[in-house]
């Protein structure tokens, strides 16, 4: 299959050592699709992603994908950059000199809620605000497929609630494929077009659940509590 | 402030105190004000040759400096290269540099090169740990943004990797203060004809013990500032690293 903008893995293999991480995962994400993977911890999720990224080779199987960019867990912003040049890292890397760079993630900044923080420092920006800057790198670095793994693991319930909406938002103005790696079933649920659960390692796709649902949603809504549910049955 | 002021004060009044009340020799332990004194008296004396040492510890620094960051860059990038000339460069600290001195001296002369060469020999190791101690242990996530946002090998160094080294060699330069002075002096045993050390080695027979001591004194305020304009380059240069920022 060719991928224009989507993703798509067949029978992936993936060991380390004795420990086989993944078994026989076959997932394909179709462009601006939005697909999150849940599944307990340590069941290869994030060795899915850097798989996808080309940041390691599956033993067996097949990916075929069109350019992915990763979110990596934590920020890991550069202390030494201010906030806008953290996010314009990924111009950076491209090729354009500072103020090119910058003259990029200006728009983004003042569009995505970080109006007035462009040259704070990273450790003035509270963790919404730093995973903000993080994702605005991912989307800057102009790759059509996102891999995020846990964005908002660290985030305590309220910010992350926020940062789902906002997530949710930037998405629609941004429209990208994504590929989001979560253990909240509730997030997978608010954000995603499709759910996928992973088992327990060997990690594979055990269950996948359509979200036929309007957005913007609320995890209060009755029908992302009925489908948390379905999916929380999946995981058992 | 006030702390290193008292401590400093009794460590002189027992010094004077030992004077007056010990038999020791004025030519063995001049007292306190009897350096004073000396500071006083010989000030230009003591300027001037201060401002022979500084340059050669100065100087010696910066290149060290210059020299440990390319040299763990270099082992940082090869590990064929780390692993042959690590134990090389850890037996090179084994080497007392008396034994080198001579050489030093034959090749360059009284001029400043072999004082440089030495304050550099002593004082770039530290550095050299440091730095590649902190290249090797930059946080792997970082490593891996910059692969998945397909930067180069050089632009990897560049944006992550040294900048995330800096503070280490900084720290390896501070170490390095102390013995850099000691090198300097001893240099300067070997074969000068100015400087603290030169006085030093001059003062003591003609019995000129408390110019001797007040020449040690300003060898000791003198790397008491050069570790603090290091900490101001630490504050300047990474500003980051800095643990008390609100």
């Amino acid at each position: 299959m060719h991928v224009d903008g989507g993703v798509q893995l067949t029978r992936i293999h993936r060991a380390f050592g004795p420990v086989t991480a993944l078994a026989d995962l076959s997932l394909s994400v179709a462009p601006r699709e939005v697909v999150a993977v849940v599944g307990p911890s340590g069941c290869g999720k994030s060795t899915l992603l850097e798989i996808v990224c080309g940041l390691q080779r599956p033993d067996a199987g097949t990916c075929e994908t069109a350019p992915a960019v990763l979110m990596p867990q934590r920020d890991s912003l550069l202390p030494w950059l201010s906030a806008i040049d953290n996010a314009a890292l990924a111009r950076r890397v491209a090729g354009d000199n500072r103020e090119a760079a910058r003259a990029k993630a200006r728009p983004l900044f003042a569009h995505f809620g970080l109006d007035g923080f462009e040259s704070a420092r990273t450790d003035e920006l509270s963790g919404g605000m730093r995973q903000r800057v993080a994702f605005l790198r991912t989307l800057l670095s102009g790759k059509p497929v996102l891999c995020l793994d846990e964005p908002f693991g660290a985030l305590d319930a309220i910010t992350r609630g926020e940062m789902q909406a906002w997530l949710s938002d930037a998405l629609a103005e941004e429209p990208r494929t994504v590929l989001l790696v979560t253990h909240d079933v509730e997030e997978a649920c608010v954000l995603a077009d499709r759910v996928c659960v992973m088992s327990p390692r060997p990690g594979r796709i055990v269950a996948e659940l359509d979200v036929a649902l309007e957005r913007p949603r609320r995890a209060t809504d009755p029908a992302v509590v009925a489908l948390r549910e379905r999916a929380l049955e999946a995981l058992r | 402030m006030i702390a290193p002021l008292v401590l400093l004060a009794l460590f002189i009044g027992g010094w004077e105190l030992y004077t007056r009340v010990s038999d020791v020799d004025a030519f063995i332990l001049p007292a306190p004000h009897e350096v004073a004194q000396s500071l006083y008296d010989d000030r230009s004396l003591l300027l001037s040759n201060l401002s022979v040492t500084a340059q050669e510890v100065g100087l010696g620094i910066v290149l060290a400096l210059l020299v440990g960051v390319l040299l763990a860059f270099a082992l940082h990038l090869s590990p064929p290269l780390r692993r042959a000339a690590y134990p090389l460069l850890v037996s090179s600290q084994a080497v007392p540099f008396v034994i080198l001195a001579p050489l030093l001296v034959f090749w360059f002369g009284f001029s400043v090169f072999a004082k440089l060469a030495i304050v550099v020999i002593v004082c770039f190791f530290p550095v050299v740990v440091t730095t590649l101690d902190a290249l090797r242990n930059v946080d792997p996530e970082l490593l891996k943004l910059m692969r998945t946002l397909d930067a180069s090998r050089w632009q990897t160094l560049r944006m992550v990797e040294a900048p995330a080294a800096l503070p280490a060699a900084l720290s390896g330069a501070k170490i390095a203060v102390a013995v850099a002075v000691i090198g300097a002096v001893f240099a300067e045993y070997t074969g000068s004809e100015k400087g603290l050390g030169h006085l030093l080695l001059t003062s003591t027979p003609q019995l000129e013990t408390a110019r001797a001591w007040a020449a040690t004194v300003v060898l000791a305020l003198f790397a008491v500032a050069l570790f603090s304009a290091l900490g101001v380059a630490q504050r300047v240069l990474v500003p980051w690293t800095r643990k008390d920022r609100t």
